[in-house]
């Protein structure tokens, strides 16, 4: 860990640092053939060359009638807005892992499993129940972005929750935190499943998709709304690298190397509450992401911040991506939601990962 | 000389373009009652694709499968190519329904009344999208005689029985109908009254309200019946063993999407429940 500090303090040059522009442009390589990979597969079969010709027609590069007017409309209007939502959605979810992960100076703090998601998602269902009965006022007011606040309020108040349970003198007991997820979780459960009881059928509906996660939901619009909240989310997130660092030594070591932890803190999990509210709202419960992803990418080149965090959004993206793509291929032409597919990916993972730290916890 | 010839192709492929508008080929059918009607309008070769709900005749399952209705794939569907998109007005989501407009299929959804006269009017709608006018009206006359036999199978009105839907399809979760679902309207066109009126929608059982409901007769789903594990099993429940129904075992089971589905199996479905109610 001192490395970690030496290297950035001593030396922003960056000689001694891990080869972070490499890391960086190969993810961003990745990332870029997952995206037209992703564009390019789907229940309607549109050629990669069709794909491009689309594409070029639509910046006005080539001539657009030659091209099959369904086939463009179900690239453009659905499955670009789609690739681009859940590439940004991932990107927030990984982020937000790694920051949470670094306040706590736990890697098992993965949104879904300390409540956060179950908090924004608790919040989100009532929004949807109490939307047309009793808050029509401020449904006008803040119209699309009206069950993105919900479920960032909610985040906000589970992750502070979480915090504050698990925090005693200052250090982070890993137990409490996930046994607190757990009681938070359950709460949350509950009060879903009231706000379930006292839903209309429509609405049951609409709760019971967002629970399993998914990503039908994505159009130009939504896509808008993500963009604007989970992106400032994702850039607060990618700004705290250097006091995470410095935290990754010890609250105290923080402090006297002139971090504000209060403020750090503050900001990691507004910001982390931001981005999972954002995306719980528009999609759902997407669980292990911000799990898995940071995990990666420590493996792949360590536990420093200033790499991990713009590693982690791009790992994030692909592995959304790569989901997205499996979800809505494998039963096609109907759907499997993602938050199952990435439930039954991260969940074995969370196990190898607690096997691993057995040891660690076994005293 | 090659003018004429263009113009001569564009009119045909004008020409092509109205008939296909005017007749689609390709249809993707949402709801287990839209699929009944298409088949019994002879369309049925013209269906693609179903969903889950689609189950009747048989063999609609060996045809493309589009998911459950409420939670449908804008492209899932849009890769069957269709033509047009017959829709139960359950079907959703919003958003697929919206992204399969803005790609500039048809897509015609139905009404939700549980009623003759929506039926009626759904067939006339799918006859029309489909290009078969005639064969909408030979179908509604056909209907509208079958309604006619039922209703004079029915008990008359002094003795209506009490009748409790429960729908049982959910682990051991029974939930029983009140006014304005498909079972109480079916309850009623059958000459029973619905032993929870003054209740709305789908509530789950306690035994104090089956008790307080007191019905004559327990209706359930086929399926719901094999889910709880037969009629004795049923009226053993908690409350429901203190009810007349279930003190006389009196049980009517009939297939889900036949007895709630609305389709154009109506008639013969009321006339059914109407005996066994008997």
């Amino acid at each position: 860990m001192a490395t970690v500090l030496r290297r950035g303090d001593d030396d922003p040059g960056g000689s001694g640092r891990l080869p972070a522009a490499p890391v960086i442009v190969a993810l961003a390589a990745v990332l870029l053939v997952t995206s037209v990979l992703a564009a390019a597969t789907g229940a309607f079969h549109i050629p990669p060359a069709d794909v491009l010709a689309i594409l070029a027609a639509q910046a006005g590069l080539a001539d657009a009638s030659a091209n099959d007017a369904r086939a463009s409309a179900v690239l453009m209007q659905i499955r670009l807005p789609r690739v681009l939502f859940a590439m940004l959605a991932g990107a927030a979810l990984a982020v937000s892992g790694a920051v949470l992960q670094g306040l706590f100076r736990n890697p098992l703090a993965d949104p879904a499993l300390i409540g956060i998601s179950g908090g924004a998602a608790l919040a989100a269902a009532w929004a949807i129940v109490l939307n047309t009965r009793l808050l029509p006022g401020v449904s006008a007011l803040l119209g699309p972005f009206s069950l993105p606040v919900a479920a960032f309020a909610g985040a906000l108040l589970a992750a502070w929750l979480v915090q504050r349970l698990a925090s005693l003198d200052g250090a982070t007991s890993i137990a409490v935190m996930l046994l607190a997820g757990i009681a938070i979780s359950a709460l949350a459960g509950a009060g879903i499943g009231l706000a379930a009881y006292v839903a209309s059928d429509e609405q049951l509906r609409n709760i019971t998709f967002w629970q399993l996660g998914t990503l039908s939901d994505a159009t130009w619009r939504t896509l808008g709304a993500l963009a604007v909240l989970a992106g400032a989310a994702t850039c607060a997130g990618l700004r705290l690298a250097r006091p995470l660092d410095a935290l990754a030594l010890g609250e105290a070591e923080a402090r006297h190397l002139g971090v504000d932890i209060e403020q750090l803190k503050r900001i990691g999990m507004i910001a982390a509450a931001l981005a999972v509210g954002t995306v719980t709202a528009f999609c759902g419960i997407i669980g292990f992401v911000a799990l898995v992803a940071p995990h990666i990418v420590r493996i792949a080149c360590g536990p420093a911040h200033r790499l991990l965090l713009p590693a982690c959004a791009l790992a994030g993206a692909i592995l959304m991506t790569l989901a997205d793509i499996v979800a809505r291929t494998v039963l096609a032409p109907a759907e499997l939601p993602i938050g199952v597919l990435t439930a039954f990916i991260g969940a074995p993972f969370f196990l190898l990962l607690l096997l691993r730290q057995r040891r660690l916890w076994g005293a | 000389m090659i003018a004429a010839a263009r113009w001569l192709l564009a009119a045909l492929a004008l020409a092509a373009g109205v008939a296909a508008a005017d007749a689609p080929r390709r249809v993707a059918s949402v709801g287990g009652a839209v699929s009944e009607i298409v088949i019994a309008l002879g369309a049925e070769d013209r269906l693609v694709a179903v969903d889950t709900t689609s189950v009747y005749p048989e063999r609609l399952k060996l045809l493309p499968q589009m998911g459950y209705m409420r939670s449908l794939s804008a492209e899932g569907v849009l890769a069957m190519r269709p033509d047009l998109v017959l829709a139960s007005s359950d079907a959703g989501p919003p958003t697929a329904l919206a992204q399969l407009r803005a790609t500039g299929v048809p897509v015609v959804m139905l009404s939700p009344e549980h009623s003759l006269a929506a039926l009626r009017r759904n067939v006339q709608t799918v006859a029309d999208a489909l290009g078969i006018p005639e064969q909408g009206r030979a179908l509604d006359a056909r209907l509208d005689a079958e309604w006619r036999t039922a209703q004079r199978n029915l008990p008359p009105s002094a003795q209506r029985p009490r009748v409790l839907f429960v729908l049982a399809h959910t682990g051991n979760a029974l939930l029983v109908s009140g006014e304005g679902t498909a079972a109480d309207a079916m309850i009623r066109l059958a000459g029973g009254s619905n032993a929870l009126a003054g209740v709305q929608g789908y509530k789950p059982l306690t035994p104090e309200s089956a008790a307080t409901a007191a019905p004559d007769v327990i209706l359930v789903t086929r399926e719901g019946l094999a889910n709880v594990g037969g009629a004795s099993r049923l009226t053993a429940q908690s409350g429901l063993d203190l009810t007349p129904a279930g003190k006389a075992n009196r049980v009517v089971a009939m297939d889900a999407l036949y007895l709630l589905g609305f389709g154009p199996r109506l008639p013969e479905a009321v006339r059914d429940l109407a005996t066994a109610l008997r």
